[in-house]
């Protein structure tokens, strides 16, 4: 029984099928990728998981909960925390403060009135904040508007920000689309830090082989909506049916 | 100092001595002399810049913080009002319940119409709040006769019952507001220094008192983890949900508190001056409260009392500018000249104001998109001469 468990989901947009009967569970501690050709899908099944979408059939339970027909805060107070294709950062913050915001989330929940508190004397917080800041190499720009910096650097700050919740799923995805070589090879150190210095499950949706197959436990392959194969890295590298569906000598 | 750092209780500070000597600041000028006029130490007026410089801190806290554009705030600054004349027409003349009960309808009428606008967000929020204040005007100015006197405005009358006051005084007039029993808000005590002339009045000094809660409130919000989720709210919602957390309270918090900050200024206006009309609540007073804030300086501290001053000084005093004074100014010049030279001005000084106060307005947008604080800030920079040593430490405190 893995931590999230996706059974028979399906969902359709007008004619489209776009997710037919979709089968997934992901392990605990372990780092499952999600990968498929353009429009198979798998977007719109992560939409699923965080409450962007709801799914027309099937469940999608989260550590024995349903997580359907919540709204994406409530899910993320569950446990989920969500890195963005774009990063999606305050942008007119800065980076001590985008830190600052998770860690209030998670002690204060999704709502609280704390306004004759000062943000600068929540100790115990900031050393929270500057800690993850310091594991992600980014201490020295804490001060630093966020919306000058380099795409590379506004992706470290998302995954700092969803990691300093301690989230029991981090779901990714995309994580090094529309970066340069350099940024990617980063955030695939980045990632390969995380998995192995904290032990946190990850859901990772990507495009990019390379970083597919050096991170992943397990790999699903999604194509037009359904789930092709599920195995490990080395059996999905040379399986048929994943060069089939890549190269597209179906039609 | 009071939970503040020394930054902000520094900024504390200044404004609690411009609030309390304005008498003095104000009247730079001396009596007789014919830049009297320029003169803005009266206490109409030094009430004025106190009560809409509440209204734009409150309304900074909303727009300035979340972003969220509110264009009929004006409806709870007038609620504040009658609220408050209703107090003093039941209760009695003392001004602290009137003021209570303002601040306490205010925030209710708040609480309903946030609820019901910060469903949508950018223009939809800001038409929704102005078709809620424009309703409210008209409900006002018409269907609510019996509660607003409609077009003539709710006043005090001498068949008022005010159960823990008098209706009528022994000379039989009526009674005036006051903060304790002989403590009227409009007596003013005169000191005369040389040629100069200085007015020291009650009802101002419970403006300025409440100016100052009202300011380091605010102050304290922005510092506080609630004021940091607002500046996200405005800077990236999908982030926040994402985060966990739900922006809706948040928005609907900033509202209802700058809701009420519009009801103590209008309940402070009505302690003022005891009675209230629907113009009050009109969509041209709730765009003002915006220019005032954007003109100061949205999001910053300062900037929106700044704003409010300003434009509270060009209403009155630019205003007072007519053709005869111009012909004082330039009678010296060859007549030709000097009716040309007044033919100009005239269209940006008496009653024509509004023209200055529209380029101005343009000229600050336009060049100091921070407002005037921006401005105060570059020519503090240009004086330091510093080669930008700590821009980090400027970034630090955006808000200010």
């Amino acid at each position: 029984m893995g931590i999230l468990e996706v059974k028979d989901v399906g969902k359709r947009f007008g004619g489209l099928q776009a997710l037919g009967d979709v089968n997934l569970s992901v392990a605990q501690n372990s780092v499952h990728a999600i990968i498929g050709p353009n429009g198979a899908g798998k977007s719109t099944l992560l939409n699923c998981l965080v409450g962007k979408l709801i799914p027309d059939s099937g469940s999608v339970m989260f550590d024995g909960q349903s997580v359907l027909g919540r709204k994406p805060y409530e899910i993320n107070q569950m446990g989920i925390s969500r890195v963005f294709q774009t990063p999606e950062i305050f942008g007119d913050l800065t980076v001590l403060e985008n830190m600052m915001i998770p860690c209030f989330a998670r002690r204060d929940g999704s709502f609280r009135l704390h306004a004759f508190e000062s943000v600068n004397r929540e100790h115990d917080l900031v050393e929270k904040a500057e800690q993850m800041l310091i594991d992600v190499n980014m201490i020295d720009k804490r001060h630093m508007q966020t919306a000058s910096m380099s795409r590379g650097d506004k992706r470290r700050l998302e995954m700092a920000m969803c990691l300093v919740q301690e989230p029991r799923l981090l779901l990714l995805d995309e994580p090094t689309a529309g970066m340069a070589r350099a940024d990617t090879n980063n955030t695939i150190d980045l990632l390969k830090e995380i998995k192995e210095t904290r032990n946190i499950t990850m859901a990772i949706i990507e495009h990019d082989m390379h970083v597919v197959f050096s991170l992943a436990d397990r790999i699903t392959v999604l194509a037009q909506g359904t789930p092709l194969v599920e195995d490990t890295p080395d059996k999905i590298k040379g399986h048929p049916k994943v060069r089939e569906a890549y190269l597209g000598e179906a039609h | 100092m009071l939970g503040l750092n020394t930054k902000d209780t520094t900024l504390l500070i200044v404004v609690a001595v411009l609030a309390l000597g304005a008498p003095f600041i104000l009247n730079p000028f001396p009596e007789a002399s014919s830049l009297a006029q320029f003169n803005a130490g009266y206490p109409d007026l030094m009430q004025r810049f106190a009560i809409f410089g509440i209204f734009a801190i409150g309304f900074n806290i909303l727009f300035g913080l979340t972003g969220y554009l509110s264009f009929g705030h004006a409806a709870f600054l007038g609620v504040g009002s009658y609220s408050a004349v209703w107090m003093f027409k039941l209760l009695g003349m003392n001004v602290l319940p009137a003021i209570a009960l303002s601040i306490i309808v205010a925030g209710l009428f708040a609480l309903l119409i946030g609820y019901i606008s910060l469903r949508r967000s950018g223009i939809y929020f800001s038409i929704l709040t102005l078709a809620f204040a424009q309703m409210s005007f008209n409900l006002a100015y018409s269907v609510l006769t019996p509660i607003t006197n409609g077009e003539t405005g709710l006043q005090l009358t001498l068949s008022d019952p005010r159960i823990f006051g008098q209706s009528a005084t022994s000379d039989g007039g009526i009674p005036v507001t006051n903060l304790l029993p002989g403590f009227e808000m409009r007596e003013t005590f005169t000191w005369e220094i040389g040629p100069w002339l200085f007015q020291f009045n009650t009802g101002y000094y419970l403006c300025a008192a409440f100016l100052l809660l009202a300011f380091y409130l605010s102050v304290r919000i922005f510092r506080s983890p609630f004021g940091l989720m607002l500046r996200a709210v405005k800077s990236n919602q999908q982030r926040m949900h994402y985060t966990g957390l739900n922006t809706r309270p948040y928005t609907l918090a900033a509202f209802v508190i700058s809701g009420m900050y519009a009801g103590l200024a209008g309940g402070l206006l009505a302690s003022m001056d005891p009675l209230a009309g629907a113009e009050r609540m009109q969509w041209t007073a709730s765009g003002e409260v915006v220019l005032m804030t954007i003109l100061g300086g949205a999001g910053t501290l300062i900037g929106p009392v700044l704003g409010a001053g300003f434009i509270k000084y060009f209403e009155n005093i630019f205003s007072k500018i007519n053709d005869s004074v111009l012909h004082g100014w330039f009678g010296f010049m060859p007549d030709g000249m000097e009716n040309a030279i007044i033919f100009v001005s005239h269209f940006f000084v008496g009653k024509s104001w509004h023209l200055t106060l529209g380029l101005l307005f343009m000229l600050v947008v336009t060049f100091l998109p921070g407002g005037l604080v921006e401005g105060g800030q570059r020519i503090g920079r240009l004086f330091r001469r510093k080669p930008a040593k700590d821009p980090k430490s400027a970034d630090m405190k955006p808000a200010e």
